[in-house]
């Protein structure tokens, strides 16, 4: 987005981070891609280095002890991000929420920016902690379906990929991809 | 609204009972209005009688309770002893007021039992180290009108634990139901000399 014109509407905005942690993240154009990377590169040089990786807690803590001494530096980055992992040992998901504050939570779902007024009700009622990988996409659907209901400019759409203990996949999201009016 | 003191959201008590100290937070962590987390402790142990509640900009709660560890261990393996909740009282302080001109945005609660005589200790502190010792009661965060409210009129001298415990979490509970920052949850700690227990109240989730 560049004012009211949109310049890309597939741009993707999630970093690998190894093979079972993804970073989402949205914020200021320039610096979320800029941090993201970093953070990427730093996680991708410790599972060299270590010939094992990191767990999506360590992983967390670090991305926020970063972004953390960022924000009392001269030009702080603004950046918020959701980091979602499986636990290479315990085989245990996570999801840590994370805004440009550094602010860390680990929650059972979150989101960001006007995402969280329109999402996080729905998710409050439908979730549950022990929801399978298909229930989730259809919640997911019905947050998709709120926010082109409900946002007075089109979004363009989700991105949706699925991180498991066998690895990070996208996924086939709302492909029909029908306009929803009305409830 | 844009203070970075209530941001977050976020209450901390502390009060002396009868040879045994108490202390509880709120798990509640926002945004403004809208609630993001409700399982986000304030209250951080640093020795088996030394205890940190820390209100304010979440960011620095996390921040100066990791930098507290830090220097709590190295204090510990300089030493080779634990440190004292009146020693930690003036670290705390003293790191606080480091950033005299930058502070960290929390308003941190110290609650403990001093090592040898076993006396309660408590004391709060604002953001920039100013130590406020007191022999009933603390508190902080955003409900803190509303905690001081409770507090006066629930605490009394020489309480013992289990009384203790129903007056903070009262005090707590009562006062954070009138603040629409805090509450979704609390964590109660009784300190006595030789155990110390940790109590989760659910409290009200709306």
């Amino acid at each position: 987005m560049r004012g009211p014109t949109i310049l890309k509407a597939t741009d993707d905005k999630t970093r690998q981070l190894n093979d079972h942690t993804l970073l989402a993240f949205s914020g200021e154009p320039g610096d979320t891609v800029q941090f993201a990377e970093y953070i990427q590169a730093n996680s991708q040089l410790y599972s060299m280095r270590n010939e094992s990786e990191l767990s999506p807690s360590a992983l967390a803590h670090f991305v926020r002890g970063e972004l953390a001494s960022s924000l009392r530096s001269r030009n702080p980055y603004s950046v918020n991000l959701l980091l979602g992992g499986v636990d290479p040992i315990t085989n245990k998901p996570s999801l840590y929420w994370l805004d440009y504050l550094a602010s860390l939570a680990k929650v059972p779902y979150a989101a960001h920016g006007y995402a969280q007024y329109y999402c996080l009700s729905l998710l409050d009622k439908h979730h549950n902690p022990n929801i399978s990988l298909e229930e989730g996409l259809r919640l997911l659907k019905l947050c998709s379906d709120e926010l082109k209901r409900r946002l007075p400019i089109d979004f363009k759409g989700l991105a949706v990929k699925a991180v498991t203990k066998d690895g990070i996949k996208a996924m086939p999201f709302d492909e029909d991809d029908k306009v929803v009016r009305d409830t | 609204m844009p203070s970075p003191f209530s941001i977050n959201g976020g209450a901390c008590v502390a009060m002396v009972g009868k040879d045994c100290v108490a202390i509880a937070c709120d798990l509640r962590l926002g945004l403004q209005a809208l609630t993001v987390s409700n399982n986000f402790p304030k209250i951080f142990q640093y020795g088996d009688h030394v205890f940190l509640g820390l209100t304010g900009l979440a960011t620095d709660v996390t921040t100066v309770s990791d930098l507290f560890r830090y220097k709590v261990n190295m204090y510990r393996l300089r030493e080779e002893r634990h440190i004292a909740p009146r020693t930690f009282a003036n670290l705390v302080s003293s790191s606080l007021y480091e950033r005299r001109f930058g502070p960290w945005f929390v308003s941190p609660v110290v609650a403990g039992l001093e090592p040898k005589t076993g006396k309660p200790f408590i004391c709060g502190f604002d953001s920039i180290g100013c130590i406020d010792f007191a022999k009933d009661f603390i508190v902080s965060g955003t409900a803190t009108d509303q905690l001081f409210g409770m507090c006066e009129s629930l605490w009394e001298p020489d309480l013992g634990p289990d009384e203790l415990f129903e007056t903070i979490s009262q005090a707590l509970l009562n006062a954070v139901d009138r603040d629409a920052l805090s509450g979704w949850g609390a964590h109660v700690y009784i300190i006595e000399k030789d155990k110390v227990t940790k109590r989760l109240l659910k409290g009200r989730q709306d």
